[in-house]
């Protein structure tokens, strides 16, 4: 089965769950974790493939989202247009931030200090700009026609953040049969030898955080559209560059549907360690945490690794098998 | 005299209070091999990566195909046809043989498929064909020296600079590495290496640059170049050469 395959299938079930009817909880609870997926597909962009680890994917997220919001509240722009231009705003701040850090020669743990430090003062800025609401935050009006990007059923919500996410695992699968993919994946692993055999480094890491930010920003996009409301905090917030990160990483950084898959799970769990503790505030926290640090200790190469690994290993036994058998 | 394809003029870079290159000066004929040998620390390494845009020079200029390169970066040279390999080889780990030479195939191809084609042939060429599939981590160090040497070749280089494809490998390995290299040279690429393994570069090149304490301090053939009493004195020290004249 082909990876395309792989996607279509994957994208066609999840498409059937509205089909069964759940609760209004549990499409919920689906709708964030896509988003999140999505979110954390564009950081798999730039942090799998291109082995850049961003810390501030947050300042994508909320630009994303802000313009969203702002264009419609304050300039009365159609909900549609201003997705449209969030993302490209997205697109156009990740562009501004590389351009400063990848011509600085900034890698590693520099690099993420500075992606950091650009998510953080953004949210400051957000947080006392009268543009942005300051700190009361924007509100959309409700209004629940297709045209302004509001619908009655989550469902529908729900079959739009899954079309986003289908679109973002096909770009990955394009950057993997893909020229741009190849060298992406050469800079990860060794960016002098990559350069002597004639990658421009700058700029393929300059067009890979671009695409990374776009796909982040229509995660932001898309929470201002549902959840209507956003202030400094939750736009441009660390939580999403965790987020963001974090699926990646428990996935299986740079792999099609590591993102998608550690969303999932990293949500999951979250939800049943709240369930697991009651009342008890924080616990569900120490709980989350200890199981993040048990995947990153016994599975640095995420989920989809260990799916690799799992695989191969039954190969191998299979192989011994069929050995033991023909020789006796 | 050929035409040089690569002519370098007076180049001189400085680290801190240390000359690693001074004034050299060297050229490389077409469809030649020539190597540039001295001892450790005269400068060689630097001089390969000023001259491959890694490093800019603080003076001097490099000329290639008969315009001036100095200073250009490394993949603008890669893509005017000059590549080089590095001494201490660099994989892209995480990849497969084939994948790892693709990404040189790429320079010249757009194509996914026609860069593994492309890749793959060039394993063939240099005795990598069994091993496509094989993550090249786990290759033996005589394994990357030729998949260093195949990612060079896959972007069909003009001019392809060698940092010590010799070094760490037995003389038997040697044995095998050496008709690859004239394999290179006979397909018309011209080729400098820098080398240590004497007789390999003795029975391989046309031409020999000896670098020492960052100066070109003798040229010549390769015959040429071992009777140089400046050479031997370089490599063995004051008075070695007259010892060994007198020994002789």
């Amino acid at each position: 089965m082909t990876r395309l395959a792989a996607i279509v299938l994957v994208a066609a079930a999840l498409a059937a769950i509205p089909l069964a009817a759940p609760s209004n909880a549990v499409l919920n609870f689906l709708v964030v974790a896509l988003m999140i997926a999505l979110a954390g597909q564009g950081w798999n962009v730039l942090g799998g493939y291109g082995g850049q680890y961003s810390f501030g994917h947050a300042a994508f997220f909320g630009t994303g989202a802000y313009v969203t919001a702002v264009l419609q509240v304050r300039y009365g722009v159609n909900a549609w247009i201003g997705f449209a231009l969030g993302i490209a705003a997205g697109a156009l701040v990740g562009r501004v931030i590389g351009a400063l850090t990848f011509r600085a020669g900034l890698r590693g743990s520099y690099f993420a200090l500075v992606t950091l430090a650009f998510a953080e003062v953004l949210r400051i800025i957000a947080s006392v700009a009268p543009i942005t609401g300051a700190g009361v935050g924007t509100l959309i009006k409700l209004d629940l026609r297709p045209e302004a990007l509001q619908f009655q059923s989550r469902a529908v919500f729900y079959w739009a953040i899954l079309g986003l996410v289908t679109l973002s695992l096909l770009i990955a699968w394009l950057i993997e049969h893909s020229r741009f993919g190849a060298w992406l994946v050469a800079v990860r692993e060794n960016e002098d030898a990559a350069r002597a055999l004639g990658v421009d480094a700058t700029r393929l890491k300059l067009n890979a955080m671009t695409l990374s930010a776009a796909i982040t920003a229509a995660a932001g996009c898309f929470y201002a559209q549902y959840f209507l409301f956003i202030d400094a905090g939750i736009a441009y917030g660390p939580w999403i560059s965790v987020e963001a990160l974090l699926t990646a990483i428990v996935g299986g950084v740079g792999t099609i549907f590591g993102p998608l898959v550690g969303a999932l799970m990293v949500r999951i769990l979250g939800e049943a360690a709240r369930l697991v503790t009651g009342d008890a505030p924080g616990l569900d926290l120490v709980i989350y945490g200890a199981v993040l640090v048990l995947v990153v200790a016994f599975a640095p190469r995420g989920l989809m690794g260990l799916v690799t690994d799992m695989r191969a290993a039954f190969a191998r036994r299979a192989r011994r098998r069929a050995a033991e058998v023909t020789g006796g | 005299m050929a035409k040089p394809l690569l002519a370098i003029h007076a180049i001189s870079k400085r680290f801190g209070g240390v000359l690693a290159v001074d004034q050299a000066s060297l050229f490389a004929e077409e469809g030649k091999i020539t190597a540039l040998i001295g001892p450790n620390g005269a400068g060689k390494t630097t001089l390969f990566a000023i001259i491959t845009g890694f490093v800019r020079p603080d003076a001097g200029t490099i000329r290639y195909e008969d315009r001036d390169v100095t200073g250009a970066p490394p993949h603008a040279l890669a893509r005017l046809g000059m590549t080089r390999t590095f001494q201490i080889v660099q994989p892209f780990a995480g990849l497969t043989v084939v994948e790892n030479i693709a990404v040189g195939a790429h320079l010249r191809r757009r194509a996914r498929g026609a860069a593994l084609a492309a890749a793959t042939a060039v394993a063939r060429d240099v005795g990598l064909g069994d091993m496509l599939d094989q993550p090249a981590g786990t290759l033996t160090v005589a394994g990357r020296k030729r998949l260093e040497l195949a990612r060079a070749l896959a972007t069909q280089p003009k001019l392809l600079l060698l940092d010590e494809v010799l070094a760490g490998l037995n003389p038997s390995e040697i044995r095998d590495v050496l008709p690859v290299v004239r394999a290179i040279q006979a397909r018309g690429v011209t080729i400098v290496m820098i080398e240590h393994v004497m007789q390999a570069v003795m029975s391989l090149a046309d031409h020999i640059f000896v670098l020492a304490e960052g100066k070109v301090i003798a040229q010549g053939s390769p015959e040429g170049v071992a009777a140089d009493p400046r050479v031997v004195e370089a490599y063995l020290g004051k008075g070695a050469a007259k010892l060994g004249a007198g020994a002789a």
